[in-house]
């Protein structure tokens, strides 16, 4: 295939470029270990990619053809059209739905790429295509669109244009495990060596759009931040097996370092949960109660206080910690609540940031609501640092969050969160929830930090909660 | 390339990037979501790749959204996650600045990444 020198040198230079690319991709990426450092590992990794793609409009043949640079530049155009705008305007409270569209066009492109390869491989009688690259083809097209159409369905949730609690059929296992089996008998029977697009557009890519959308449909709300690092990893690991298909390294290492780093994060949610990946696959939670813990709880009485006496008991403290969740997002508190933090500090007070692994509604959600408020990085906790601090702590300031600060995750072996790790808000001297209304959280179970006489709650909207707190606090 | 040697290539990576991902706080784990979601925009390769042998109208329409759809990933992933980044950047000494601070719109301005 090879037969001039110029043509093996452009090839070598080229899979230099692509090596060079990679290893851009695993530098940037080991940059995102401290925040200083972030930013600069984002850009280099943002330069391998253009050296990834430059390097392949370079390979021989790749432009060739009147109408293929055109095509290719309007991709390319109209892409950036969208994504750019989209990027730079997007709200961090709605970072979880960006992140799960962007993973959702990524898996879609895989699985239109090995539709193609397909074509050229089956149909065309092009030889291009080595034989090994059928197996590899044939899961990128499955998992890329398992996880397009699941990653638009995790979209539509969070985004409430679909309702976010779990939609069930009766028997979905069953139909699950149907369609799973589809899609991979389709992909046996055409790696043997049948050709039949109609079995590869229908036992593929419409069984694994199914199923993509099977999965993710059951899954309540409150799972969200496993469902899309679990996505995340799915399309990384399609994105490789293109690699492989196509003989692209850069492909390859990128695609794995995705796979990974999905996989690891769905391990920690799901860790900090407590709850196992098979088990929400499965579906369930999220909106399904516990009844009868319910009804006995909800005829205990709470106290209920003002923003004077929380200003005065926060300014007389020694040591505040400050417990956000996404409540406090959706009301826009996260500059009200660093003035607060301010003006305490300006008394003596000691504040701190607790962040559950889970708060807000994918990994790390919280604290880059937080950052985007100025909070300080050394401020903000992680929950095995900050909960030996609680009994030391003297008024813990719950604001907008629910679930991950739930004491029955520890004392109530029948609660759906039960084993799941907490916030050990209880433990310290007294708790202060700011909370709109007596409703439960997004799992959708009552919270018996409420009833505990060592909390007071303040009812209302989280911002306007705070700012009177910081105006009471800067008239003391 | 062989197979063998994919592979090979293939599962290094996979070692590779544990090792990497697993140093990284739980701070930051939004934001390296959303760069490794850029990263695996890197299918848009595939993309120009196949442009120049397809046939006919639908191979042409199926690579050309391929194509947008890696960009859109690869573009907004690796915007999105600066923007999220410059925010965990910013230094202790600017809290003293009372008055509301300007957007900084021209966070991420400087990297095109994965434009050619």
């Amino acid at each position: 295939m090879i037969s001039s020198t110029v043509f093996l040198q452009r090839t070598n230079f080229i899979d230099a470029l692509y090596i060079v690319a990679f290893s851009l991709f695993i530098y940037g990426m080991s940059g995102l270990t401290g925040p200083r450092t972030a930013v600069r590992g984002n850009k280099i990794a943002a330069t391998g990619m253009a050296i990834a793609v430059i390097a392949t409009l370079l390979t021989p043949h790749v432009l060739r053809g009147s109408a293929t640079p055109w095509l290719i530049a309007l991709g390319l155009v109209i892409g950036t059209a969208i994504g750019l705008p989209a990027a730079l305007n997007v709200r961090m409270t709605a970072m979880p739905q960006m992140v799960a569209l962007f993973n959702g066009v990524g898996g879609g492109a895989v699985a239109l790429i090995a539709w193609v390869e397909y074509r050229h491989r089956f149909l065309s009688g092009t030889s291009f295509w080595a034989e090994k690259s059928e197996i590899p083809t044939l899961f990128a097209a499955i998992v890329g669109s398992i996880s397009f159409w699941g990653s638009n369905i995790a979209f539509g949730k969070l985004q409430t244009v679909l309702p976010g609690r779990p939609i069930k059929l009766p028997g979905q296992a069953v139909i699950n495990l149907c369609l799973l089996v589809i899609a991979v008998a389709s992909a046996v029977v055409l790696a043997a060596g049948t050709h039949s697009q109609a079995l590869f557009i229908l036992g593929i890519l419409v069984a694994a759009a199914l199923l993509g959308n099977m999965i993710v449909l059951p899954i309540g709300g409150a799972d969200m931040p496993v469902v899309i690092s679990l996505l995340n990893a799915f399309t990384g690991l399609s994105a490789a097996a293109t690699g492989v298909a196509l003989n692209n390294t850069a492909m390859i290492v990128a695609g794995m370092i995705v796979g990974a780093s999905g996989t690891i994060l769905t391990n920690l949610m799901a860790k900090a949960m407590n709850r196992s990946v098979p088990a929400i696959v499965a579906g369930g939670f999220g909106g399904e109660v516990a009844a009868p813990a319910r009804g006995e709880l909800e005829h205990r009485p709470v106290r209920s206080t003002s923003a004077q006496d929380v200003a005065i008991q926060l300014s007389y403290a020694h040591q505040v910690v400050i417990a956000p969740g996404y409540g406090m997002a959706v009301a826009q508190a996260q500059h009200a609540v660093r003035e607060l933090e301010k003006a305490l500090e300006a008394k003596g007070v000691t504040v701190e940031y607790a962040i559950h692994p889970v708060a807000g509604r994918m990994p790390g959600h919280m604290n880059v609501l937080l950052a985007e408020a100025d909070v300080p990085y050394d401020l903000l906790k992680e929950m095995d640092e900050i909960n030996p601090e609680f009994p030391r702590t003297d008024v813990t300031l719950v604001i907008g969050a629910n679930d991950v600060t739930n004491p029955a995750a520890k004392d109530e072996p029948g609660s759906p969160i039960y084993g799941m790790p907490i916030l050990e808000v209880n433990e310290s001297h007294s708790v202060i929830v700011l909370k709109r209304s007596m409703a439960s959280g997004f799992a959708g179970i009552d919270n018996p930090l409420f009833y505990d006489p060592k909390t007071a709650m303040l009812f209302g909207d989280a911002k306007a909660s705070v700012t009177d707190i910081t105006r009471e606090v800067q008239a003391l | 390339m062989s197979t063998i040697t994919e592979i090979a290539i293939l599962v290094l990576a996979a070692f590779v990037g544990f090792e990497v991902i697993s140093k990284v706080p739980n701070t930051l784990h939004t934001p390296l979501m959303s760069g490794t979601n850029a990263i695996h925009g890197i299918v848009l390769l595939g993309g120009l790749l196949l442009m120049h042998e397809a046939h006919g109208v639908l191979e042409h329409v199926l690579l050309v959204i391929a194509i947008t759809f890696g960009t859109i990933n690869v573009i907004g992933g690796f915007f999105v996650t600066d923007r999220m980044l410059e925010m965990f950047k910013r230094k202790p000494e600017r809290d003293q600045v009372t008055a509301p601070e300007p957007e900084r719109v021209e966070a991420g301005s400087g990297e095109q990444g994965g434009r050619p």
